[in-house]
């Protein structure tokens, strides 16, 4: 796996991401300046971190979403290369035009950090693989403006052609608001594009990666696509 | 010559903060009178804020050195030795007064200017903590405090991107007036890539790094010297504007040059901005600045040169620069979008000149403007002692089971949640023990080492006994830290007080001061950095005396474990298991949160710590998680032994059954006593025996008190208290009274 990070100026979580990617491919990710106008050759995963890219003082990732190194990244994923945008990465996803919908305020309107459920909804993706369809994972949120929303044809379309990843859940899985701690609809937490290349998610897989530290939920999707893209390599 | 226009009066000089006296002092020591710009840069640098001018003569009695110390006090942060080449860059500093008049905005900044003082060192920051106090629940300006300034705190540190991973809250009428934000901040440097302020090198470039200079923040450290009136609404012009956004930028471009080797010195523009970071570098260094205004980068158009030197105005940083570096450093600056101007030089002469528009604006002698500025001793009396409360003289106003349900759900004692989940307590990757426990565990890099944090003090107890109080936060520290089984290595002191011109608040803080001192002695624990925020009280309107604070001397301390993986957490592991409290329980309930918030009063003598026994119960706790023998361990503080109990309980889902109260002291003192240098400790049963033996060689008192299991926590006779039960008590209170529906005042 070739993994490149895009850093934006204000995105604070690349650190935690490019530790990760190395230590489950074994692989350093490049790091990847905004500025940049080309992603490194050979690169079959961008990633697109957590944090406050441009401080989020306009709508969350609309800067970013604009920079020099997006064209690059629109590029790659129409090629059918894989995208994981995670927390601001997917607010940026969602502002670039690679994935439907937008990321709102949580409904209590203050800012979460905590332990959430996941359910996970398919395991035929490359995303997603590491993990059995109705599976519970445990996976910390770091948010202000996770609330996902599009309009009733979206989100028809989302559900009907199955392109929703997780949803929050209690811890045995069931759809409840009390454990939808942002209010998002349909308690989505993560989507895939029509192609279902490109992930836009929440919550934070790349913190729950080693025993040293507890949970280790998060590892499937990045083993998964370790797996993938080292068996195509 | 420098012009004098407006002329300085009596009133100009009274609205800048000096006493007759001191402006006296300005005149014999520059032998004219000053220009305007020059009594604002006095005002800025003689400021209690800048200067420390009342704390001064007794900080200097405080113990600051040790093995591992490698920065002591006066620099921007203390730094210490943490092996391997590593060092520990740490410090606290208050926000008080802005974050009264205006929360969201002081405790964003007193956040920023926390980060800017570690990083200035070369350090990056891996950890945030706080220490709040807000005023009574049931004031009307507390719950909008509070949100503000937990709002505040998050929104900065959760975009600059560092981890809070700790801290403490509490509510008392005395903080009615003056709410009071602590903000600490770790970083990790190399030991021997450490940045200090003292310039070096005659002509050498001063370069302006950062955000642009405007108007905000003017007379900042001047407000923060002063006590609060019917005027502190009118005071907000002067709290500035947080953007962590820039000091994210700031942070790894400063990271970027130090590395690179561009720097001679570096300062951050924190209270009286480019006045106090100019004067600080030059004079650390004994050497002269020259400041050309003129190329000070500016957001406002027009500013003149006294707006420029007072403005703080936040993410700004001053460098000396190593000359041949200037391409280089400014490539980086350029590429992270920040501003970067060469605004001046060193000079040999030791006089502070500042230039705008082809005029001098001012030429002072730079050591009298800083490390020789005025210092007082001030008069102080000590209160007198409160008497002994006997624990029989409370009458128990309910039952033992009751008074736990009641004061788990008290606004001191129950969980803070609703705080925590709004900070970013995990960004970064290495938070081993979360909010919640005795002190937060960070790795370290990438381990094994890792580093146990925590924030101290009991107020009431300072208030009752300052010398006790003082002792007593330094220990309650020392013990958090060894309860999660690391060696408590050093500690910073944020000490907030009322106004120190009266000797009875004076008398507090030297008592305090002598308490922390004796503390920190007898259990090495060196003082390595601090922060002095006095004034801190309100005059209401028909009163003759202002409303002081509590004495509040905030402790922050950090503690080295060479394997994190050995850390000890409060919850119970497992049904079945001993529970063991280490140290003597007297019922010691004068000053305790049983006697205040269930009886309502707040009397007696605090519990005295005995610091001998402090240390052995301490190292005996420690050597039992650290040889895996321990499951759980916890200090026991405010709300004694149940409260502990329950926590553990809690933290866990797992209950327990505790033997009776001894028949020698009453129950609710038994339970409910603040006795020090206590922990609780689990053991699984068949190890019972060695560790009572263990105890005895190592003369440390420990007793066997019950069994962990079930559903319910049981306290001897008293009715079983489910756990579920204690939980939703103790969870409720904070977000119902956020959300409005508990009945205020």
């Amino acid at each position: 796996m070739k993994s490149a990070v895009v850093v934006f100026p204000g995105i604070n979580r690349e650190r935690d991401m490019a530790r990760t990617l190395a230590l489950i491919s074994g692989r350093e990710p490049a790091m990847v300046w905004h500025a940049d106008t080309a992603l490194p050759a050979g690169t079959d995963l961008v990633v697109i971190p957590g944090g406050f890219s441009y401080g989020d003082y306009l709508r969350c990732g609309a800067i970013a979403a604009r920079s020099p190194i997006m064209d690059a990244v629109r590029g790659f994923a129409a090629q059918g290369g894989l995208v994981l945008g995670v927390c601001n990465g997917f607010q940026i996803l969602c502002e670039a035009g690679l994935l439907p919908g937008v990321l709102m305020r949580n409904e209590n309107l203050r800012f979460i950090c905590r332990d959430v459920y996941l359910r996970v909804e398919r395991s035929d993706t490359p995303f997603t693989r590491g993990y059995n369809a109705g599976q519970v994972i445990r996976v910390p949120v770091a948010h202000g403006e996770g609330n996902y929303i599009a309009d009733g044809e979206t989100i028809a379309r989302l559900e009907g052609e199955g392109r929703v990843m997780f949803r929050y859940s209690s811890p045995d899985g069931m759809i409840d608001p009390n454990w939808n701690h942002n209010g998002a609809i349909n308690a989505i937490a993560g989507i895939v594009n029509e192609r279902g290349n490109v992930l836009g998610m929440m919550p934070h897989p790349e913190n729950h990666v080693e025993s040293a530290l507890g949970v280790t939920d998060g590892r499937g999707l990045f083993a998964g696509l370790v797996e993938v893209l080292d068996r195509a390599a | 010559m420098i012009s004098n226009s407006p002329k300085i009066t009596p009133e100009l000089v009274a609205e800048h903060g000096l006493k007759p006296d001191e402006y006296q002092r300005v005149l014999d020591l520059i032998g004219r009178e000053p220009s305007l710009t020059e009594l604002g840069i006095f005002s800025a640098m003689w400021n209690e804020h800048c200067s420390y001018k009342s704390s001064k003569v007794h900080l200097r009695t405080l113990p600051t050195k040790g093995p591992w110390v490698i920065q002591g006090p006066g620099e921007n942060a203390g730094v210490i030795d943490i092996g391997d080449g590593l060092a520990c860059v740490f410090k606290m500093e208050s926000h008080n007064h802005p974050s009264y008049i205006e929360p969201y905005q002081g405790a964003a900044t007193g956040v920023g200017g926390i980060l800017r003082d570690v990083f200035t060192m070369g350090a990056r920051p891996i950890a945030c903590l706080n220490a709040l106090s807000f005023g009574d629940p049931k004031h009307p300006k507390t719950r909008h405090l509070v949100s503000g300034v937990v709002a505040g705190i998050g929104g900065y540190g959760n975009s600059f991107g560092v981890p809070t991973v700790g801290g403490s809250v509490r509510f008392h009428a005395r903080y009615d007036g003056n709410n009071l934000v602590n903000a600490m901040a770790v970083g990790i440097a190399q030991k021997d890539k450490i940045f200090y302020a003292a310039a070096s090198g005659v002509g050498m470039p001063i370069v302006y790094l950062g955000s642009k200079t405007g108007r905000d923040g003017i007379h900042g450290a001047s407000m923060a010297s002063a006590e609060f009136g019917e005027d502190s609404e009118a005071k907000r012009p002067t709290v500035q504007v947080g953007d962590p956004f820039s000091e994210k930028l700031l942070l790894e471009a400063c990271l970027e040059i130090m590395h690179k080797g561009c720097v001679i010195a570096i300062q951050d523009m924190g209270a009286a901005g480019l006045t106090c970071s100019a004067v600080e570098m030059g004079a650390k260094g004994d050497l002269g600045v020259t400041l050309d205004l003129d190329k000070v980068p500016c957001r406002e158009q027009g500013m003149n040169a006294y707006e420029m030197m007072l403005s703080e105005s936040q993410e700004r940083m001053l460098m000396v620069l190593k000359p041949e570096k200037e391409k280089e450093a400014e490539a980086i600056f350029r590429k992270w979008g920040l501003d970067f101007a060469i605004v001046g030089e060193t000079t040999p002469g030791k006089r502070f000149i500042v230039r705008h528009g082809g005029d001098v604006m001012a030429d002072l002698p730079i050591k009298e403007l800083g490390d020789q500025a005025p210092e007082y001793k001030r008069p102080w009396v000590n209160a007198a002692k409160p008497a002994v409360l006997d624990a029989d003289e409370v009458e128990a106003p309910m039952g033992v089971a009751d008074a736990l349900e009641k004061l788990i759900a008290t606004p001191d004692l129950c969980s803070k949640r609703w705080v925590w989940e709004q900070y970013d307590h995990i960004i970064l990757g290495n938070t081993v023990q979360r909010p919640g426990g005795d002190a937060a565990v960070v790795r370290v890099e990438n381990g094994p080492k890792g580093l146990a944090l925590t924030t101290d003090v009991t107020p009431r107890y300072c208030e009752a006994d300052p010398f006790e109080g003082g002792k007593q936060a330094v220990a309650e520290c020392w013990r958090n830290l060894t309860a999660v089984g690391a060696r408590p290595l050093a500690v910073t002191d944020n000490l907030n007080f009322g106004n120190p011109e009266r000797p009875e608040i004076m008398g507090q803080f030297v008592g305090c001061i002598r308490g922390i001192a004796e503390a920190c002695k007898a259990l090495a624990f060196p003082v390595v950095s601090g922060n002095v925020s006095l004034y801190n009280e309100t005059k209401f309107p028909g009163e003759d005396l202002g409303r002081a604070i509590l004495p509040t001397p905030s402790i922050g301390g950090v503690g080295l474990l060479d394997d994190f993986t050995k850390s000890a957490t409060l919850a119970f592991k497992r049904a079945g298991e001993a529970i063991l409290l280490v140290g003597e329980t007297t019922g010691w309930l004068g000053q305790s949160v049983y006697l205040r918030d269930l009886c309502g009063r707040e009397e007696g003598a605090p519990p005295p710590v005995d610091l001998v026994e402090e240390r052995e119960n301490g190292d005996f706790v420690r050597a039992l998680i650290l040889d895996g023998t321990a499951t759980a361990a916890h200090d026991l503080s405010d709300g004694g032994l149940a409260v502990a109990l329950a926590e553990m309980a809690m933290a866990s889902g797992i209950g327990a059954a505790l033997t009776a109260a001894p028949d020698d002291i009453p129950a609710h003192a038994y339970w409910f006593g603040e006795d020090q240098a206590r922990y609780l400790v689990s053991v699984p049963a068949a190890q019972v025996k060695a560790v009572l033996e263990r105890a005895q060689a190592a003369s440390v008192p420990v007793w066997a008190i019950g069994t962990t299991g079930g559903d319910a926590l049981t306290l001897g006779d008293e009715r079983p208290i489910l756990v579920t039960i204690l939980r939703e008590r103790f969870e409720g209170w904070l977000p119902a009274y956020m959300a409005g529906e508990l009945p205020q005042a």
